[in-house]
This record gives C-alpha cells, sequence and structure tokens, in this order.
C-alpha cells in the first residue's frame, strides 16, 4: 500500500516541479517588457561606449594638429605582438640642434590584443584608447594605420 | 578438427564515434573518441591539442608585464584570476606589499569574475541537457557583470587588468553602485535557477547518480575546484592558502559528499550565493589609496623557483616560474585546473549512456583552452 | 452562391452544385479531388512556414530576446526568405550513402503530415475526410513519419543519424500506445470514431469538461505522448543536438532538411489540431450550462476562429514544454512510457467505461 502511494506523490511531485519551471519561462513570455535585445545598427546615434571602452588605440590631436608622441619607442618594446612599429627621421631645429622626430607611428589593429600596455607605458601620455568599435573590413591591409595624421607635429611643451 | 564456433554478430564490436572537435557539446575544440554499445558508452578517449598556442614557451620569450596578456588566454572565463596569479607570484618573488586597495579590489574582481563564469557554466549546462531557455537566462544574468568589467577596464572577457604591482588603471567611479545594483538583482534572480532546472524532476533524473567519483578518486586525479568539492574534496585555495582579502571576509567553502554531476552541480551554485555573500562584505570596504605601486619598466625576479596558486572558477591554478635573474622567465609552467579536470572523464563516463557523457563533460565546466593552453 | 462563415456546408455544396452542372460526375469527383489537393498543399506550406515563424517568436519571447523582426513587419517573411535560401542550396549527398532511400526518406515524412490534415474538421462542413474510423485514419498515418526518419538515419551513412533513428523508432512504437490508448478515451464517451460525430457530440460542452477528472487526465496524457511522437523537446531524442548534432537528418541539407523540418512542425500542429478536436470540442464554442447571454456571445465568434484559437494555445503549451524542460535519456523515456503514463491510461480507460455505463458523464 506504502508503494502505491509513493508511485502517485511521485507523480504529483514531478508534475508540481514541472509546473514551476514552467511558470517560469510563460512568465517572461507575457512580460515583453523584460526583453533586453538591443536593436543595433537602429540605436547606432544613441549607442555610446564607456569612456574607457578599449576599441583601437589612437593617438589625441589637438586643434593645432600636434601630438605629444617624441617617437621615443617605449610603446614599441612593451607590446607583446609587435603591433606598433615607429619610424623615425632626424631634424635640426633652427637653433641649429639635431632632434627625433616620428615619420610615422604605424599601429597594426590586426595584432592588437588590447593589454594596454603601450598606453600605460608612455611616458608623454601620447597614446589613448579609442571608442570606435566597427572595425570590420574587407581587406586586412586596411587594419594598418598610421596614427599621427598628416603634416602633424609634435607639441611644443613636451620633453621626452 | 574445425572447431565450431558461435559468434553473435555485434557482440563484441564497438561503434567508435569522433565526438568532436566540432560538436556543440564540447564547448570548443576537443574531441572524444568514444567506443560505444548502442546507446552505452564503454571508452571515452579525449585528444586535446587542437588549439594548442604554447603560451609556456611564448612566455619565455615576454617579460612578466607581457606575460599578464598571454594567460588571460588560457581559461578566457577567469581572466582575473589568471592575471592574479601571474602577479601575485612577482609580488611575491620580488617582495612588494600591494596597497589594501589593490587587495580588495582583486577580491572583489575574483569573485565577480566566479560569479560569471558559473552563470555562462549553469547556461552551458542546461543547454548540455537539452533546457534551451537557461542559456539565455545565464547570459542575460552574466551581461550584467560584463558591464561593470567594461565600464572599469575597457574589455568585456580579456582585461590584463590586473598586473604585478597593481592594478592597470583605477576603477571607473560607478564600479561600487554598479556592483550594489547587482547583488539585489541578482538575488531576485538565482531562486529562478532553481525552479527551472535545480528542483526539475527531469534534471533530477539526469543527473543524480551519474558520473560518481570518490573523494579518494577525486585526489587521485587531482581534481579540484568545484568538481573537486562535489566530491568532498576539500581544496578550496581562498581557504587553505588566503591570498589577496580573503583571510578578512567570512564564506563557507560548500562542500558536497555525493560526487554525482547533481553534487558538483550543486556546489557552483551554492558558490554563486557564497561570491554574492562576498561581494556585499567587500564593496562597502574599499579603501582609499593607490592602484598601484611604483614598479620599474623591467621586472627582474631574482634567480630561483617561484609556485602561487589561486583558486580559479573552475579550480586550482597554480604558475611555476624558473628565473635566472633576467628579465624573461627561464620556464614557465602553468597547473591549470582544467587539464586534470578533464582526463577524469574515461573514468566517470563509462557504463553510462551518450546523454550522461554530455551531462558529465558539462558539469565538470570544461573550458578548452585552459586545456591546451 | 451562399457564403456563410459560420457554417461552410452550404458554400460547398453550391461548388459541388456548380460543377456538376458544367461536367460529368467522374470529373466532378476528379475535379473536386484536384481542388482540394491543391488547398491542403498551400494550407500546408503556409502553416508550416508561419508556424516556424512563430515557434522562433515564441521561444524568443520566453528567452527575453526580440527574435526574427527584420524582414517584413514584425519579421513575418523571415522564414519565407529562409526557405528560398534553402531551395538554392546544394543538395549534398554523403559517399556510399544508400541514395535511393536517402531521397525517399524526407517525403516519406512529409506525405504523412500531409495525409493527415485532409481529415481534421476545421470548422461546420469544412472538413475534406469524414469517414467513420476518422480518429483511427489519423493515428494510423501519423505514425508513418517514423518509417521515413528510420530511412533517413539508415541510408545516411552516418553514425549519429543511425543512433537517432533508433532512438526514434523505440520512441514512437512505446508512445504510438498512449496516444492510442488517450483517444480510446474520447471514442468511448463519444460512442464513435468519427471525428464529425465527436465534434458535434461536444455541443452543449467539451468532453474535457464534461468527462470529469479521467479526461483531463486523458488530455495530459495525450499532450505528453503527442509531444513525445512528433519528436519535439523535451523529448526530441531524435535529434537531440547537444548528443548526436542534429540526429536523424544530420546529413541533410538544402530543401531535403526543410522536409523534414516542415515536417515536424505540421505534426506539431497536426497534435494541437487533435487535441482540439478531441478534448476541446473543435469549432464548437464555449458554452456554460445555462449562461444565455454568454453563450449568445460566444456563438458569435466564428467556428474557424474557434478552432484555430484552441490549436495555438495547445501549440503554445507544447513550444513551453520545449522551450523549459532539459531533454530526457532514453531510458527515461521509456520508463515514463511504460511505468507511469501506460498504467494510469489503462486504469482510466476502465474508469471512463464504468463511468460511460453507469451514465454519470453530463
Amino acid at each position: 500500500m506504502n508503494a502505491f502511494f509513493n508511485y502517485f506523490s511521485e507523480i504529483g511531485h514531478g508534475i508540481g516541479t514541472l509546473l514551476k519551471g514552467m511558470r517560469v519561462t510563460s512568465g517572461y513570455f507575457f512580460r515583453p517588457r523584460e526583453i533586453i535585445t538591443q536593436k543595433y545598427p537602429e540605436n547606432r546615434a544613441t549607442l555610446k561606449m564607456f569612456d574607457q571602452f578599449k576599441g583601437e588605440v589612437v593617438m589625441p590631436h589637438d586643434k593645432n594638429n600636434n601630438h605629444r608622441c617624441t617617437g621615443c619607442g617605449i610603446c614599441e618594446n612593451n607590446c607583446p605582438n609587435g603591433s606598433i612599429q615607429i619610424l623615425t627621421r632626424k631634424e635640426t631645429t633652427p637653433e641649429g640642434k639635431s632632434v627625433r622626430v616620428i615619420d610615422k607611428h604605424i599601429y597594426h589593429l590586426s595584432m592588437c590584443t588590447f593589454c594596454g600596455l603601450c598606453v600605460k607605458t608612455c611616458p608623454s601620455d601620447a597614446l589613448a584608447f579609442g571608442q570606435t568599435f566597427e572595425h570590420a573590413v574587407f581587406d586586412r591591409q586596411k587594419l594598418t594605420k598610421v596614427l599621427n595624421k598628416p603634416g602633424s607635429s609634435l607639441k611644443k611643451d613636451v620633453k621626452e | 578438427m574445425v572447431e565450431k564456433s558461435e559468434v553473435i554478430l555485434g557482440e563484441n564490436e564497438h561503434l567508435r564515434i569522433n565526438m568532436g572537435p566540432q560538436h556543440p557539446s564540447t564547448h570548443g575544440v576537443l574531441r572524444f573518441e568514444l567506443d560505444l554499445r548502442g546507446e552505452i558508452v564503454d571508452q571515452v578517449i579525449p585528444h586535446c591539442g587542437y588549439i594548442h598556442r604554447g603560451i609556456e614557451k611564448m612566455s619565455e620569450a615576454n617579460t612578466y608585464q607581457q606575460i599578464i596578456h598571454l594567460t588571460d588566454r588560457m581559461d578566457y572565463l577567469s581572466a582575473h584570476q589568471n592575471n592574479e596569479a601571474m602577479s601575485l607570484l612577482v609580488e611575491k618573488a620580488l617582495g612588494i606589499e600591494v596597497p589594501e586597495r589593490v587587495k580588495v579590489i582583486r577580491t572583489i574582481l575574483s569573485e565577480l569574475s566566479r560569479l560569471q563564469s558559473h552563470e555562462l557554466w549553469w547556461a552551458a549546462f542546461g543547454m548540455d541537457l537539452g533546457a534551451l531557455t537557461t542559456f539565455f537566462y545565464g547570459l542575460r544574468d552574466r551581461e550584467r557583470i560584463l558591464d561593470i568589467f567594461e565600464e572599469s577596464f575597457g574589455s568585456r572577457l580579456l582585461h590584463s587588468y590586473i598586473c604585478p604591482g597593481g592594478l592597470m588603471n583605477d576603477v571607473h567611479p560607478n564600479f561600487k553602485s554598479r556592483i550594489k545594483e547587482f547583488i539585489p538583482y541578482f538575488r531576485k534572480k538565482l531562486p529562478e535557477y532553481d525552479q527551472l532546472l535545480t528542483g526539475n524532476i527531469i534534471f533530477m533524473e539526469r543527473s543524480k547518480n551519474i558520473g560518481l567519483l570518490t573523494r579518494e578518486e577525486a585526489i587521485a586525479f587531482g581534481i579540484t575546484g568545484p568538481s573537486g568539492r562535489g566530491s568532498g574534496f576539500s581544496c578550496d585555495v581562498r581557504k587553505h592558502e588566503p591570498y589577496s582579502a580573503y583571510d578578512r571576509v567570512d564564506f563557507k567553502e560548500i562542500l558536497y559528499t555525493e560526487g554525482d554531476t547533481y553534487a558538483r552541480y550543486r556546489v557552483r551554485i551554492d558558490e554563486m550565493w557564497e561570491s554574492l555573500r562576498i561581494l556585499e562584505q567587500l564593496v562597502d570596504q574599499i579603501p582609499d589609496g593607490d592602484y598601484t605601486v611604483k614598479m620599474k619598466p623591467i621586472i627582474k625576479l631574482p634567480e630561483g623557483e617561484y609556485y602561487q596558486r589561486v583558486e580559479t572558477a573552475r579550480g586550482e591554478l597554480g604558475v611555476y616560474v624558473v628565473s635566472t635573474g633576467d628579465k624573461y622567465p627561464e620556464r614557465i609552467h602553468f597547473r591549470t585546473p582544467n587539464f586534470s579536470n578533464l582526463f577524469v572523464i574515461d573514468k566517470l563516463a563509462r557504463g553510462h549512456k551518450i546523454a550522461d557523457l554530455v551531462a558529465i563533460s558539462g558539469s565538470l565546466d570544461l573550458v578548452i583552452p585552459d586545456i591546451d593552453r | 452562391m451562399k457564403f456563410s462563415i459560420y457554417d461552410f456546408s452550404s458554400f460547398t455544396q453550391s461548388i459541388h452544385e456548380l460543377l456538376t452542372g458544367v461536367m460529368s460526375p467522374t470529373w466532378v469527383f476528379i475535379t473536386e479531388l484536384a481542388i482540394v489537393g491543391l488547398i491542403f498543399l498551400l494550407f500546408y506550406a503556409v502553416l508550416g512556414l508561419f508556424l516556424v515563424y512563430l515557434e522562433r517568436r515564441v521561444c524568443a519571447f520566453i528567452q527575453n530576446r526580440l527574435g526574427p523582426n527584420r524582414v517584413g513587419p514584425q519579421g513575418i517573411f523571415q522564414t519565407i526568405a529562409d526557405l528560398i535560401k534553402l531551395l538554392f542550396k546544394e543538395l549534398f549527398v554523403v559517399k556510399n550513402a544508400d541514395k535511393f532511400l536517402f531521397n525517399l526518406a524526407p517525403f516519406v515524412v512529409i506525405i504523412a503530415s500531409l495525409m493527415a490534415i485532409g481529415a481534421l474538421p476545421y470548422a461546420k462542413g469544412l472538413q475534406a475526410l469524414d469517414f467513420n474510423i476518422g480518429l483511427f485514419y489519423i493515428i494510423a498515418v501519423t505514425s508513418l513519419g517514423v518509417v521515413g526518419i528510420l530511412l533517413a538515419g539508415w541510408s545516411s551513412n552516418s553514425k549519429y543519424s543511425l543512433l537517432g533513428a533508433m532512438r526514434s523508432g523505440a520512441q514512437i512504437i512505446s508512445y504510438e500506445l498512449s496516444v492510442g490508448l488517450s483517444l480510446l478515451a474520447i471514442i468511448i464517451f463519444a460512442g464513435s470514431m468519427q471525428l464529425s460525430v465527436i465534434v458535434e457530440s461536444q455541443a452543449n460542452g467539451w468532453w474535457i469538461f464534461k468527462g470529469h477528472i479521467p479526461a483531463f487526465i486523458a488530455f495530459v496524457i495525450f499532450l505528453i505522448a503527442a509531444t513525445a511522437e512528433t519528436n519535439r523537446g523535451p523529448f526530441d531524442l531524435a535529434e537531440a543536438e547537444s548528443e548526436l548534432t542534429a540526429g536523424f537528418h544530420t546529413e541533410y541539407t538544402g530543401i531535403r532538411f526543410a522536409f523534414f523540418f516542415l515536417a515536424e512542425y505540421m505534426n506539431m500542429f497536426l497534435a494541437a489540431a487533435l487535441a482540439t478536436t478531441v478534448f476541446l470540442g473543435g469549432w464548437m464554442p464555449l458554452h456554460f450550462g445555462n449562461f444565455e447571454t454568454f453563450n449568445r456571445i460566444m456563438d458569435f465568434v466564428p467556428p474557424i476562429v474557434w478552432f484555430f484559437g484552441k490549436t495555438f494555445v495547445v501549440i503554445y503549451i507544447i513550444m513551453l514544454f520545449k522551450w523549459t524542460f532539459p531533454r530526457l535519456r532514453i531510458d527515461q523515456l521509456l520508463t515514463l512510457e511504460w511505468k507511469y503514463l501506460l498504467p494510469i491510461n489503462l486504469v482510466n480507460i476502465v474508469l471512463i467505461a464504468f463511468l460511460v455505463l453507469m451514465g454519470w458523464h453530463f
């Protein structure tokens, strides 16, 4: 007799647990306000990444087209993947001193792992992280970028 | 005289099936070679190495700061804990004491990582068993933690945030308030996890007494983490060898003695509650101060051998470094939890059905890049 | 030509008379067959595609997602776009597969489900096949689908497919019993296997209400067993995505795969429609004893709306099963059938026979 009751209480208990689960799922079905999907391309205008988001490495330029990179090469040394290459050239200042200026600060986005060592170790704060995240291109070559803008020069107050 | 022999077709023959490297339930490029007798699994031969990147060898050509970003890519769900292991080792070798603020924040990050890892595990485990909705509920809650990560460290999965000497940069001012928002939110959602899976009769039938592992076997195989604790093997590094701020928080080490899939499941669910408790204790106690100590640009460890272990979401992660006093390590070895957890699967799955094999490998919570490194 | 949304019999009758006026009886028969066949083919395709869309939408809402929402308003043309994509895909055949059987299998599956939808009463006078063993016919025809699944698994030359097919075989053989026995309960109540008679017998109340608790138990058992028979979660062992990748249709591509897919959804519709017809009063409106005004309002809703409304409620329940529960293991599946559903069902039938004998039902 005991086994008989066990049989039915087992069934009852089992159905009870199943209904509990169905209450959760159907609860969400009838509460469409809790949907968390973002409609991505439509909300592009309002979509804003966090300030510290690591989208790509950029070199901020001020309005006079000046950057802060002295071409010391510390970021190149610190990069674990070799995704930064710095090409420098010698220039003579009007005072007759020979100084090093950057020719091209080449950044391979395709090799970057966003470890943040270049930005952290830069002694003159020339590098920063940009918030762009739509990096998809059809050609890998396009992921190699030159960070200093054409015609830009070193800001006056930056010491090496 | 020719002896008459009776051969029953298929008597001793096995159906050999390759499960993986592309298979929905191996969670990555892992391959099981199965010997089947009908539905019953006779042998499981795990083949790893499909995503071997040589992280240990690569590390020998990287400075200690650079190794951090490689450790991210082993167990990508416990990126913070992996970073922490390497950083703690360097700090131990150099005898640096990091500020209190760093310790507390590191502990919080560890627990957040554990939470998001367990949430993803719960999501994927439900899906392994065929309950497809759990996947989205788990990921929905995990998203909240990833938002906290993204706001402070700029990335959602591979942070490279904890570095030798402290942290890469200070946490975002919203860090505290966001965690405070998250804790009550998740306390409300966790009972739903129980209603959906834990109490469910089908789930109980599928997981109870499946893949039994005794405590002795767990120790012999080196099963650590929640999988080991499900067998009653007390192996929580946070308790036995407290690092960072674990010595001052009050938490229980979850132990179950059944050793089956259900016990391993329960350990993880209970650990989520414990992680929430730890977060609650620490979130108001973040002291002010520096986020890092001043480190030399090039770290050179003194000559010698160093070992540091931490508790990741999957078990004990050990880092072993041999240094000759150079800026690169002479030899580096990671004792990763998943590698030892994987090879018990043959022991666990023998005699069970294919469906149970999926449940067992789900309950071990394997992350394949951590196996291959 | 008289057309009324409440009674289609005069409408069909007038078409029949129109045709008789212009051609001989043989040709009338053939033309009517062709018209009905065409309508059902169209109905099958449109409903199948709509069900796929519905399922994706329902599961998305359950999972806090939006689901398809790009193609057309609310994404309603998404499945049509998917179908066009599948039509253009290469029909790939595995090396050493049994080509003939491999090609045949999807057609067996889809024809089995197509054959059954003709026998359902959709509204008053809207039923293509109405013979005295209608219910029996539907059970017999739908279980033919498993032959296609077995063929697909066997001929694919893939171990995963074979395992899936074998599971499916074991599953259908056992659950066929429960489906039949739970329907038998209503056959005892109604005293007929003819679907139109079963529907007419529920004019004053649905069997699920009239038949006391035994009818409700039979309904629940039918729901479980029908879900199992249509190979849907939590009983989708034959395809068991996380174990066997895709089970019996692992090796199928393009439109052949679409056939399996459509057939699965149409089987689900069949199960729901059968549950509606037999337990929930078919196209009969909801009536409560003596509430005259309430009954009048209910009568105002056309029968075809009642039928599809009830069917979609049952479909929603079946979908909720799939998206809530973990999958059963094969031995648990058989345990559920042989240790629980079957004995309960047998006792239930004896109970119902007793009820009917004593005339205790309404």
